[in-house]
């Protein structure tokens, strides 16, 4: 048994390395401006998957059911934002407020260049998750005592206070009030060009998948370690899970945690999807949006999230995007197609699956279960 | 097993009928405005120009009735002679819903789409989020009424066509000091919206007396407690350069409970629905704009026209014929891309880019013509105010900064 | 003195309005343990409704019609998006409900092409009034009157009729009620009807307050409401009114003074505070966990 699994985590591996090369392969190839949509696609599937598993380990893991992922989002893109604008370019940022408060960038003092860009990227998404974990502790300490409803409504309560934190006007040298945060290091920054100016290698998308893959390794790696099985102990049954010797506010407080940092990491991979940072962005509206993804794919499995966050962002902004447009077929007037179409159509097709595929796309299974099934069945024919 | 298999065979399905779509959604150019023009200004060359606006969210009436300009342009003058040669224009929209986390993806399928140049948005977070799109793929965006600075600022490919923020908060504290001498403004704006913040910033720094600031939350609809404050602080005018859900319901507040202070507004306020909510009360608005109804009486009756014949244009111009400022902008930012094309004199981004710096050109609004950062060259602005009894507005003064 | 009683009076009001959407929430949520988030998208429909009825009906049999048909849309929601998962985790249910929420503000979107649409002038209601010196429309005079007056009549339903007595055996044991022989699926249908019903009220006072309806409309309120309807104890009426009258009050309050921008995060924090000293609210009864 032991063995297998293991041969399922390299094969795994070796599945993840080759959809990293083929990331690479195909942004090299494929015409950047016809394909751009796909790519885009890619890399806000990548965050959000990244942002939906975190938020399955605590919803579908743990059992607690947390509404406060965009506010730890929040914190995240922040700190990230906050951490890497160029040092030249902060007074323009900073415009309302005469600059910042904050007057260096993390990869200038890397020394700049393409080491200092990746070091310093790094550091402050690590940082971002950071700063929304300690968040995490803080308000984990009074509301995970509340119970599944009552959690929920108070984590989307701090997360709700936490934007109007951000917004107020007298933090604005540090987090540009109500302005957007810009001009700091994207996914197209890692694109390298060569002396002029000529994009010769495209890694936008592959830094992205590279690091929502590497985050979503470790959360599985957490999932499969005797913490994860606490954690399913804990969903499964409280009051069994505490007899059984598991500390209950301990583990709580940890999946907390841990959740948001990856939370927190997947804002900072966000902002640089989005180009910017602001507080408005980070809505309840976004924390729903993350749910459905983790219903959609799945409570309590990991592939499922990941494969139902590209489905969501594509569906919902490329694939369905005709159906905004007024559309004429053969002179005559497709009916009902006008701007706001593709969203009902949308939200119709999330009611069906919520309605009739109630367990998502995966249940609590995960993609290489699904294949050994399937490897059994047909040993028994 | 069978679920597997059920779930399976609905997944492919459902990708398969969402790939024919979206290619079949591409290749249709998204619906152009006017589904006869291809054939009968016998040119078989299209040019795309692209739509970057938003039709839903908070600021989809605005975006709309900036589209209504780009679309009455188009309808006018549908063909542009590039090198010689005739091209049919085509808009392709994309919407970007007001909401910086959708404007990527709507950017990029514009770039997608093979389009010229782009026009928009109504919304600076908006642009600023899809700018670096734009700015990497090549392709040069002229802003309508986005008056963030931060939408050109360190972005070569982003231009535009109206004031600034800066020149805008400035002109209207001075307004208030000269019309009404004020002494006390209060100033009202949306937490967390850059737009009403940053503008409440510069006229807090123009304006010569106190002042008093309020932020409300995202979604408010009552606003009497601040109407009251305003009141109760013994403000001699009330700012507050909101977008166009919340001055209505400001503005009918304002009427209903008889309000004596006059109210300001940026351009945004300038909307025939901000109208129609004071209509036939005291309330007194003054804003300042892009453009003034009568100013272009050509312009005016042409799409005066237009709306009375298209009805689907005459709702997104919220029900009546009055022309909003963003309207005009829209036209005049359609004619700054034909004049932009046949500069370039091909239809390749890049030639299209190369020409927008150096590019001037007359609209209904006034001259146009970009600074190095790409900005509009722009010292004037109108400043209306509402003739409540006949539901329009008037001309109060021209007034520039200094 | 003025500035003080108008901001009391906003708070009176708004705290009347939220007290028929809390109302909703909390009966929904005593009985099948679920945060119905769409129903303050119900109520922005409601609201919607009016608007397009108006325009073609008199008032005397739109207002009517309205409460009929969102009445209905209640109980439709209920039949077609809660009632097949009712033996599904408790979790999917909410997200069938937001769900439910995303669909109508996006076919409102669709429908309104997002333009902030007018509310009628309602006669009586919409005309004003001043009140020491704070003028005001009586609308702000007739809702607390009506919220208690609607409250007091569904006391008397729920303790004093047979559906009441259903009500609240299945609030207490679903299970339990459903054997012995109580009809759970009426029940249900009955207290979304209800719930709707109230939402219309409020939907007509509401926005003849404010007059503008967007798609968005509807969730700033039916946040707030919820807010309320937990600070009170979710399941219980009385302590959704009370709750819902302490928001009102507070977000009036905050909003006058000058941490204004901080109006919605104080709801919030108030509402952490409560959960976290009382941990079902004010009035909420105390439930143990049966193993």
């Amino acid at each position: 048994m032991k063995n297998t699994s293991k041969k399922g985590a390299w094969i795994g591996l070796l599945c993840i390395a080759a959809l990293l090369a083929a990331v690479v392969v195909l942004e090299n190839v494929l015409d950047p401006n016809k394909n751009i949509m796909v790519f885009t696609a890619l890399k806000k599937g990548a965050v959000y998957a990244l942002v939906a598993v975190s938020m399955n380990l605590l919803n579908g893991f743990t059992g607690l059911f947390s509404l406060g992922q965009a506010g730890f989002m929040l914190l995240g893109a922040y700190t990230y934002a906050i951490l890497t604008i160029p040092t030249s370019q902060r007074d323009a940022v900073y415009y309302i407020y005469n600059g910042s408060a904050i007057n260096f960038s993390l990869p200038e003092l890397f020394g700049g260049g393409a080491v200092g860009l990746v070091l310093g990227v790094l550091l402050a998404l690590i940082l971002g998750g950071c700063v929304a974990a300690v968040v995490a502790w803080l308000i984990g300490l009074p509301v995970l005592r509340l119970k599944s409803d009552y959690l929920a409504i108070a984590t989307l309560g701090f997360g709700e206070i936490i934007r109007a934190v951000f917004q107020w006007d007298k933090l604005g040298p540090v987090t540009n009030g109500a302005n957007a945060l810009k001009n700091f290091p994207t996914f197209t920054s890692f694109n390298i060009q060569n002396a002029n100016g000529e994009t010769v290698l495209r890694l936008s998308t592959f830094v992205a998948f590279l690091l929502a893959g590497v985050c979503i390794a470790v959360i599985v790696l957490l999932i499969n370690s005797t913490y994860g099985r606490a954690f399913k102990a804990i969903r499964d049954d409280e009051v069994a899970a505490e007899a059984m010797g598991i500390n209950l506010s301990r583990h709580k407080r940890l999946a907390f945690v841990i959740s948001s940092f990856f939370a927190g990491f997947g804002g900072g991979m966000f902002a640089m999807f989005a180009n910017q940072a602001q507080a408005k962005t980070f809505t309840t509206a976004m924390t729903y949006e993350i749910l459905l993804i983790v219903v959609i794919g799945g409570i309590g499995s990991v592939s499922g999230s990941c494969i139902a966050a590209f489905l969501y962002v594509a569906a919902s902004e490329w694939w369905l995007r005709f159906l905004d447009a007024e559309t004429f077929i053969g002179g005559v007037k497709v009916p009902l197609l006008r701007n706001g179409f593709r969203m009902v159509v949308f939200s119709v097709v999330i009611m069906i699956v919520v309605l009739f595929f109630r367990r998502g796309i995966m249940g609590d299974k995960e993609l290489p279960d699904l294949l050994k099934k399937r490897r059994k069945e047909g040993a028994v024919k | 097993m069978k679920k597997f298999f059920a779930m399976l065979l609905a997944l492919a399905m459902v990708l398969s009928l969402a790939a024919c779509g979206g290619s079949g959604g591409s290749s249709d150019g998204s619906g152009s405005s006017q589904p006869s023009g291809g054939g009968s200004s016998g040119g078989d060359k299209v040019v795309r120009i692209g739509v970057f606006e938003p039709a839903t969210g908070d600021s989809g009436a605005g975006g709309k009735q900036e589209m209504l300009g780009m679309q009455y342009g188009n309808k006018e003058t549908p063909t542009v002679e590039i090198g010689g040669e005739t091209y049919t224009v085509e808009l392709v929209y994309a919407d970007n819903a007001s909401d910086a986390s959708k404007a990527p993806t709507a950017a990029s399928q514009l770039v997608s789409q093979d389009v010229s140049l782009v026009l928009g948005t109504y919304g600076s977070s908006s642009a600023i989020a899809g700018g670096p799109i734009f700015g990497e793929a090549g392709l040069a965006a002229i802003g309508v009424t986005c008056t963030n600075p931060g939408v050109t600022a360190g972005n070569d490919y982003y231009f535009r066509i109206c004031f600034l923020d800066p020149f805008q908060g400035t002109v209207l504290a001075n307004f208030a000091q000269e019309k009404f001498s004020a002494k006390k403004a209060y100033l009202l704006g949306e937490l967390g919206n850059d737009y009403d913040q940053g503008l409440l910033n510069y006229f807090e720094q123009a304006f010569d007396g106190t002042c008093v600031k309020d932020s409300f939350p995202t979604n408010t609809s009552d606003f009497s407690t601040y109407l009251n404050k305003a009141v109760a602080e013994g403000a001699d005018v009330i700012f507050c350069p909101v977008s166009i859900a919340y001055s209505t319901q400001i503005v009918k507040l304002a009427a209903s409970m008889n309000l004596e202070i006059p109210i300001l507004g940026s351009d945004t306020l300038d909307s025939n629905m901000v109208l129609e909510a004071a209509k036939g009360s005291n309330v007194q608005i003054y804003v300042s704009t892009f453009y003034q109804e009568g100013g272009a009486p050509d312009f005016d009756n042409g799409i005066k026209a237009w709306l009375a014949e298209d009805s689907t244009a005459m709702t997104n111009n919220g029900g009546n014929d009055t022309i909003a400022a963003v309207t005009a902008m829209g036209y005049d930012a359609y004619y700054v891309a034909l004049e932009a094309l046949k500069a370039a004199g091909s239809t390749d981004k890049g030639a299209v880019k190369a020409a927008l710096p150096s590019l001037t050109y007359t609209g209904v609004s006034g001259d146009i013509a970009f600074d190095e950062v790409g900005d509009a060259i722009r010292d004037t602005a109108y400043i209306k105010t509402a003739d409540n009894a006949a539901g329009a507005w008037t001309l109060e003064t021209v007034q520039t900064a200094k | 003195m003025q500035y003080a009683i108008s901001i009391l009076l906003s708070g009176v009001s708004l705290g009347g309005q939220y007290a028929l959407i809390a109302i909703g929430y909390t009966m929904v949520y005593g009985i099948l343990r679920l945060i119905n988030f769409a129903h303050g998208d119900v109520f922005m429909v409601a609201g919607l409704m009016m608007v397009y009825l108006t325009a073609s009906l008199p008032l005397a049999v739109s207002i009517p019609l309205v409460l009929i048909l969102t009445v209905l849309l209640g109980f439709v929601i209920e039949r077609a998006a809660y009632k097949p998962l009712r033996e599904a985790p408790r979790m999917s249910v909410m997200i069938s409900a937001i769900g439910v929420s995303y669909l109508l503000q996006n076919l409102a979107t669709y429908i309104t092409g997002g333009l902030p649409q007018m509310y009628p002038e309602i006669p009586g209601i919409s005309a004003t009034v001043s009140i020491a010196g704070v003028s005001t429309k009586w609308v702000t005079i007739v809702t607390p009157v009506l919220v208690l007056v609607l409250v007091a009549a569904l006391t008397q339903l729920i303790n004093h009729t047979k559906v009441g007595m259903a009500m609240r055996a299945v609030a207490k044991d679903f299970e339990t009620a459903q054997l012995m022989g109580i009809k759970i699926n009426a029940v249900i249908s009955v207290t979304f009807i209800i719930g709707s019903f109230l939402a219309a009220v409020g939907s007509v006072l509401y926005f003849t307050n404010y007059q503008s309806i967007v798609p968005l409309s509807g969730s700033l309120p039916g946040l707030r409401a919820f807010v309320a309807a937990v600070f009170g104890g979710i399941g219980s009426i009385p302590g959704a009114v009370v709750g819902a009258f302490i928001i009102g009050l507070s977000e009036s309050i905050i909003k006058g003074s000058n941490w204004s921008i901080f109006s919605d995060a104080f709801t919030f924090a108030l509402l952490i505070i409560i959960l976290v000293v009382k941990p079902t609210g004010l009035f909420g009864e105390k439930v143990t966990d049966k193993v």
